[in-house]
Order: C-alpha cells, then structure tokens, then sequence
C-alpha cells in the first residue's frame, strides 16, 4: 500500500478535460438548443428587418391614396391587399412594425432607465429608504394601469409621442421590484462588503458590482415587458387613443380591419398576424432565454 | 395577521385616495375645460353652463364637493347626455358586464388550472408540450383579434352563433371566450410552473414512496399548495378582463359598461369617463385586497414570514 501523496499535477481530479466554457457560452449554448426561443429570435429579427427595409423596397407609401385601386384582394401588386383608400396594406403594415418595435425600444429605457435605477437604490440603501421607495411602487402596482394610460391619453391627446408619455409614467413597476429583490439578496454577499472594504464608493457597488449580476433576470423581464408594450399601444390604437391617421401602427389596422370584416376580411389578417407573430417571438425567446439563464428554472 | 389586514386596508385606501385625485387633477388638466372642445358658444351660455357643473368654483372647492359627492356615491352628472347621470349609466350597463366577466373568470379558472396540472403530470411529453403551446399562443394573440376571429369563424362562416348584440347564453357564448383567451393561457402556465415546484419537494417524495399514484398525490397533496401563485394572480385577471371587456364590449355591440367607457372617451364625455374608471378602480383595488386576504387565509406560513422578515 502506498500511501504517499499525490503530485498535485498528476491527479485526475485537478486535470480540466474540457475547455472553459464562461456563463455567457453556456447560456447561448442552451438557448441554441431551445428550438421555440430560436423561432422567436428568428421571428424577432425578421420582423426588425421587414421594419428596417420594408418600406424602402415598397413601391407604394403608407399613406398613399389611390381610390380606384380600393379594397383590392391580395395579389401580385398588392401581397395583402389594399384598404377601403386604396392604400398598400403590406406596405402599411411594415411601417406597424416600425411603431411597434419603437414602442418595444422606448419600453425597454424606460424599463432600464427608470426601472432598474430605481429598483437597484432602493434595494441597495435598504432601510427607511427602502420601505418608502418600496410603498411608492406598491401604491401605483394597485392602480389598474391600463385605466391610467386610457385617461392619460384622454389628457394628452392621441400620438405617437404620448403613447411613449404615458408607457414611461408606468411602465418600470415590475423592473423595480425585481432588481430590488436581485440586490436585496446579492448585497450581502462576500464580495460586496469586500469591495466595500476596499473603499468602493456607492455608485461604484451599484453600478459596478450589485446590477452586472442582476443582469439575468432583468434581461428576462426585458424581454417579457416588450410585448406587453406592444400590446398595450395596439389595444390603444385600436380604441382610438394611439397613433392617429394617417399613421400605420397594427392596433389601427386592426379596427380599420374590424369594420371591413364582413365583405374585406383581408384586410384584418395581416395586421393580425403580424401583431400575434411579434408577440409571439417574444414570449418564446422570453421564455427561453429564461431557462437559458437559470437553468434550475428549466420547468 | 390582524394587523397584517389592517396595513392592507391602509394602503388601499391610500391608493383609493391617490386615483380619485389623480382623476381629479387629470380632468382639471385638459385645457378649456369640456364645453369649449364644441363649437363656440355663446359667452353667456357657456357661463350658464360652467355655473351649472360647479365650473366656475374655485378648484379646491370642487375637489373638496367632488369628494362629498363621492362619499355619497354620486359621480355627477354626464356632460354629453343632459337627462343621466355617471350613476344611471352604470347601473344600467353593469351588470351586462359583471355577467360576461363573470362567464369569463369562470371559463379561464376551469380550463386553465386543469391544463396547467395536466402540464406539470406530464413534464416534457406531448401533453406539456401541447398545453404550453396553446398556452404562448394564448398570451401572445391579442383579445380583439381573437374576438374577430371567433366571429368570423362561428358567426359570418359557420353561421352556428349570434356575431353581437345581447340576450340569450348564447350571446355569452363568443365574446366570453374572446375575453377569457389571454387569462386562461396564463393560468395553465402559473399552475404549470407552480405544480412542477410543488411536485419537486420533499413532500411529495414521500407521498410517492408511500405508494400513493399520481393523481391522488397531484389532487390531495400538490393542488392547494399550487394554487398559492394562481390566487395571486386572480386580481390581476379580474382587471385583465375587465379592461378587455372594454374592446369586446364594443366589437359584440354589447350595452355593458366597457362599451359606455370606450364611447365616452369618443365623444370626450369626461364626467363619465372619470365616474366609471373610477368605479373600475374601487372594485379592482377591492378584488386586489380580498386577493390578499385569500392568499392570507390560504398560505399560514405567510403569517409569520410577514411580521417576523422585516
């Protein structure tokens, strides 16, 4: 029996067979093989690209009238068709999706902006702080939001710019409660107050230290919250109180599509689809981009 | 526990007081006030009619009447029709609402919590599969477009039911399950990921070392523990779909108060505007807190979780 020791050097147990592999990799590598969050990426990026360069390709404008050519079936000049004003239905639709993933853009800085700063100083300071900050959002978490932008938008008149006013005014709640939860628990941690030993000023530990390890969850309620905004400006658009004539955004084709339902029922489907595709991109790459990044989430 | 209700029921009535001021403010924020968005009236008469609403009070008069007309339960008079009242049009259109809401509540409590279950028994095979589709597909599709596809499908296609109006059930039939399509998808996920939860502990375990079969651990152990989360989210979905009725209302052509709402803010009557998100706001902040005092009731652990972690 021998019972010298090991060289640390030849043991099994030190030896790294594989290559380092860091978070980020792993996590992409899981996502990669959720075949429904790379749809919704797909589906993301196609709809940005049909945003980006549809209306350039377009031969037609959005609000171009051409009254003879009104409320035409799909066909090979028209791919979805024209409305009741002889307007390019597919052109029109591209430029939803321009409105709608601005929409998707503003929500998430307002998220980030707002939200994460105001999460991340008040779980940080903890305390009085805390409790106060924290009361703030619990009272406007029990206002029905969705009233509040209504009258909101009765106030500030439909468009595109108080669409984004009165997203802002309430669209960081939930961001805030998360990254307040997220620092709570990591602000006790080792490294913390060993960077606080250091001399590391407040700023430093929240923005340096306390919200790059946030960084999971707060992706994943990024990417849960854009579709709510998008659904959000289409839901106002469609009850009038969004984006105004002759403005394209999907919400306005779809009650325009609503009237004509009967005799066009064109005219509806492909502002439909487009609205529940984008959405649904988002939902599956949020979802799996939520298992990608915590896999013990994985359910 | 007691003074836990008592700090939910100070806070709601801190959030009743900061909407009935915010409404207050917003309304006295338009600029012209309501009668000069019409064309031109003659000065006098439109003095007449400001001193007939209280107009021309000074503002902390009005806010301090609007809150003893309130607290009587008076939300004025409507701006566009001279002859009714807030109060009138919401006693007439509320309970076609509360009937279709709660035709909806019930339809997405009863299909989604067995969808969800059905998606935790079966992790990761086929069933799951299917369930989390439909469910993605549920919250993604927005409630308009599956209400005009509903109509297009069953009313104008099919011709099996009635495309709008109001009368019979099977008038409930379409516009309840339009309303019904996004909540009910986001409880079969909520049960889904709270039961896979549930089933992972320890409990559970022992529940299935004891022999008991799936179902019978699932029904008599897993379900009340699962729910916790769901319950949570009960308030959230009754403002879903009271919010969404606003949009079905008006594609069915139903006289619920969703559509009175959505009128109202066509034709800018802003006493009924403000009168009926008002009364939205008291019922969804009072749901929100018979919420909390079933999560209360349902959940012990909280009791003490709550006190003693602060």
């Amino acid at each position: 029996m021998d019972f010298s020791p090991l060289k640390p050097e030849s043991s099994i147990a030190t030896k790294t067979l594989r290559p380092h592999i860091g978070f980020r990799r792993d996590a992409w590598l899981r996502l990669k093989k959720n075949k429904a969050a790379m749809a919704g990426l797909g589906i993301i990026i196609f709809i940005s690209l049909l945003a980006i360069f549809g209306p350039m390709l377009s031969p037609y404008s959005y609000s171009d009238q051409s009254l003879t050519d009104a409320n035409q079936p799909p066909s090979g000049a028209h791919w979805f068709g024209t409305d009741n004003l002889g307007r390019d239905l597919a052109t029109r639709v591209c430029y939803g999706a321009r409105i709608s993933l601005s929409i998707g853009i503003v929500a998430s800085l307002i998220n980030l902006g707002i939200g994460v700063l105001y999460g991340g100083v008040s779980g940080y300071f903890g305390g009085k702080i805390d409790s106060v900050m924290m009361r703030i959002v619990d009272i406007l978490y029990g206002i029905p939001l969705l009233l509040y932008v209504i009258l909101l938008m009765v106030v500030l008149k439909p468009g595109l710019m108080n669409v984004f006013i009165a997203l802002g005014l309430v669209y960081w709640l939930r961001m805030a409660r998360i990254v307040r939860a997220q620092v709570l628990g990591l602000k006790e941690l080792e490294y913390v107050l060993a960077a606080r030993i250091l001399g590391a000023s407040h700023q430093r530990l929240i923005f340096g230290h306390l919200l790059p390890n946030s960084l999971g969850p707060i992706i994943v309620t990024l990417t849960l919250s854009i579709p709510e905004a998008i659904f959000t400006e289409a839901f106002l658009s469609f009850i009038g109180l969004g984006v105004s004539a002759p403005m394209a955004s999907w919400g306005v084709l779809a009650s325009e599509g609503v009237v004509t339902l009967r005799s066009y029922p064109f005219q509806l489907f492909a502002p439909a689809v487009a609205i529940s595709l984008t959405m649904l991109g988002f939902n599956f790459f949020g979802d799996g981009l939520r298992d990608a990044l915590d896999p013990r989430m994985r359910r | 526990m007691f003074k836990l209700i008592i700090g939910r029921f100070i806070s709601m009535t801190l959030v009743l007081w900061v909407i009935v001021t915010a409404t207050f403010v917003l309304m006295h924020a338009i600029p012209g006030g309501p009668f000069t968005a019409e064309k031109a009236l003659p000065e006098a008469v439109l003095k007449n009619i400001e001193a007939r609403y209280h107009l021309n009070d000074p503002l902390s008069k009005q806010y301090l009447d609007y809150w003893g007309n309130l607290l009587q339960g008076d939300l004025g008079p409507s701006f566009k029709y001279e002859s009714r009242t807030v109060n009138e049009i919401i006693a007439e259109s509320f309970p076609v609402s509360a009937e279709l809401g709660m035709v909806a509540v019930s339809l997405s409590v009863l299909i989604g919590i067995p969808a969800g279950m059905a998606g935790a028994l079966y992790h990761n095979r086929w069933p799951d599969h299917l369930v989390m589709l439909f469910a993605t597909f549920g919250i993604s599709v927005p409630s308009f477009i599956l209400a005009t596809v509903l109509i297009y499908i069953f009313a104008l296609w099919l011709n099996l039911l009635p495309a709008a109006m109001w009368g019979g059930p099977e008038f409930t039939i379409l516009p309840a399950l339009a309303l019904s399509g996004m909540p009910t998808a986001f409880i079969a996920r909520l049960t889904r990921s709270s039961m896979l939860e549930v089933l992972s502990q320890d409990y559970i375990r022992t529940a299935r070392a004891k022999g008991l079969t799936p179902f019978h651990i699932m029904w008599q152990h897993a379900l009340k523990n699962a729910l916790l989360p769901v319950v949570t989210y009960l308030g959230p979905m009754i403002a879903a779909i009271f919010t969404g009725s606003f949009v079905i209302e008006s594609i069915f052509a139903i006289p619920g108060l969703g559509r009175h709402f959505v009128t109202s803010i066509y034709n800018r009557d802003y006493t009924v505007i403000l009168g009926i998100t008002i009364f939205y706001s008291v019922i969804l902040v009072f749901m929100n807190f018979l919420v909390d005092l079933a999560y209360l009731w349902l959940d012990p652990r909280i009791k003490i979780g709550g006190e003693e972690n602060h």
